[in-house]
């Protein structure tokens, strides 16, 4: 079998369950989405890790690149202020 | 360009001193690329070869409960070696690559897996100390410092705690069961206890690529010290199930705060490596045979989805949809 019959690389989502947001679990190969949702309840949620799944085509994630992650990432590096810890309150001072 | 390989090697060397994860799209040096798609592709390959073993007791479990494990144990290794086959797909190999390269003998697998099942206490044997030389082994990899692997192996090492407790469970019922029933179990054990302790490789001054492997904490510890971490859970372990472990130099080291152990047949470890165990043969004619008996399931479900995207898409370009994906593998995005 050569690499032109492979089945394209999916990502797997799960939602372990309710008020959780879908987590990244892993990839797999798959034909269709259909199938790959079956393979994913297969692979990722063999003891009931999830009660919901997303199956997202690999080739369709448009990711930020690490060789300009300090560039990229710099505007909110010189921002101390976006945090609550920044500011200084009185000792005494309650629920603030 | 040389001056960028220099920065990309020091940020490489940095992040694995500071213990934190390199992963798939940071630069990493050739060399290291190279030995986790050795080491990957090996444990995802022993991973679907060591379903066959167990397998072969399925239909002969001597009760439907004992069968229902075994079938979600087996079910697991495939999992197990499906989360692998994954990890190494973001190193830039594809699946295709990695299974040719085991149907050709061109990656290897765990020589363990060269041994037959002759009985059913083998299973349990199998549970007890094959998967429990494997978590003993697995457990340091859950910090190895590519993050693919790493993540591959919590979940892995989650799920097989109950492939070893289940095989002791089952040694244990047959050694306290009737006299032939204890003998099959003391047989079983005698069998895989050597085996087992060759699974952590050769030993730390002729294994080739360990100390390079330890500097880049691929590997967390060396190849005897997990080996005498092995024996030494074992022997009360052996105790509880009634068992004795064959090997009349095995006694505990008061000084050393170990047991010492005989010394280890490694030509029969060669040999086995070579191709020249009990089984090498027959478990690679049987892993290709279903591989190729597979292809017409492969190439129906992808004719149909081929169908069914250019039926859905009005015929209008549907030629770059889905088949052309990038093959980089888990979190290459």
């Amino acid at each position: 079998m050569t690499g032109n019959t492979e089945w394209p690389l999916w990502e797997v989502f799960v939602r372990a369950r309710r008020g959780l947001t879908h987590t990244h679990a892993g990839s797999l190969h798959a034909p269709d989405a259909e199938l790959a949702l079956r393979n994913a309840r297969d692979l990722y949620t063999r003891r009931g890790e999830g009660i919901s799944l997303w199956v997202v085509p690999s080739a369709a994630i448009t990711a930020s690149s690490p060789d300009e992650k300090d560039p990229f990432f710099e505007p909110a590096g010189d921002k101390p202020y976006r945090h609550p810890t920044f500011y200084e309150i009185p000792e005494g001072v309650q629920h603030l | 360009m040389a001056t960028a390989t220099v920065d990309h090697a020091t940020a490489f060397d940095a992040a694995v001193a500071a213990d934190e994860r390199i992963e798939p799209r940071d630069w990493m040096p050739d060399a290291y690329r190279a030995t986790l798609v050795r080491q990957i592709a090996q444990h995802a390959h022993s991973e679907i070869i060591g379903m066959q073993p167990e397998a072969n007791w399925i239909t002969r479990a001597p009760s439907l409960r004992r069968k229902a494990i075994l079938i979600a144990k087996v079910q697991d290794e495939a999992g197990h070696g499906l989360y692998l086959y994954s990890a190494a797909e973001t190193l830039g190999t594809s699946r295709d690559e990695l299974l040719d390269k085991l149907h050709t003998g061109r990656q290897k697998y765990s020589s363990i897996f060269n041994y037959p099942t002759l009985t059913w206490a083998d299973v349990g044997a199998i549970g007890w100390l094959v998967d429990g030389a494997a978590i003993t082994n697995q457990v340091p990899l859950c910090r190895c410092s590519y993050g693919p692997y790493a993540r591959a192996m919590v979940r892995i090492c989650k799920e097989e705690s109950f492939h070893q407790r289940q095989g002791y469970e089952s040694l244990l019922a047959l050694s306290r069961g009737t006299p032939a029933q204890h003998a099959m179990a003391q047989d079983a054990v005698d069998r895989w206890w050597w085996p087992s302790l060759m699974m952590f490789g050769p030993p730390d001054d002729a294994s080739a690529h360990s100390a390079q492997s330890m500097a880049w904490k691929i590997k967390r510890h060396s190849n005897d010290d997990l080996r005498q971490r092995f024996v030494d859970i074992c022997v009360p372990q052996a105790e509880s199930l009634g068992l004795t472990l064959p090997d009349p130099d095995l006694v505990w080291n008061e000084s050393r705060g170990h047991h010492d152990f005989g010394p280890i047949d490694w030509t029969e470890f060669q040999q086995v490596l070579k191709g020249n165990g009990p089984c090498n043969e027959q478990r690679i004619t049987q892993r290709r045979t279903a591989h190729d008996e597979g292809a017409w399931v492969r190439e129906a479900a992808a004719a149909h989805a081929a169908k069914h995207r250019s039926s859905t898409s009005n015929g209008s370009d549907s030629s770059g949809s889905g088949s052309g994906s990038t093959s980089q593998g888990e979190e290459s995005a």
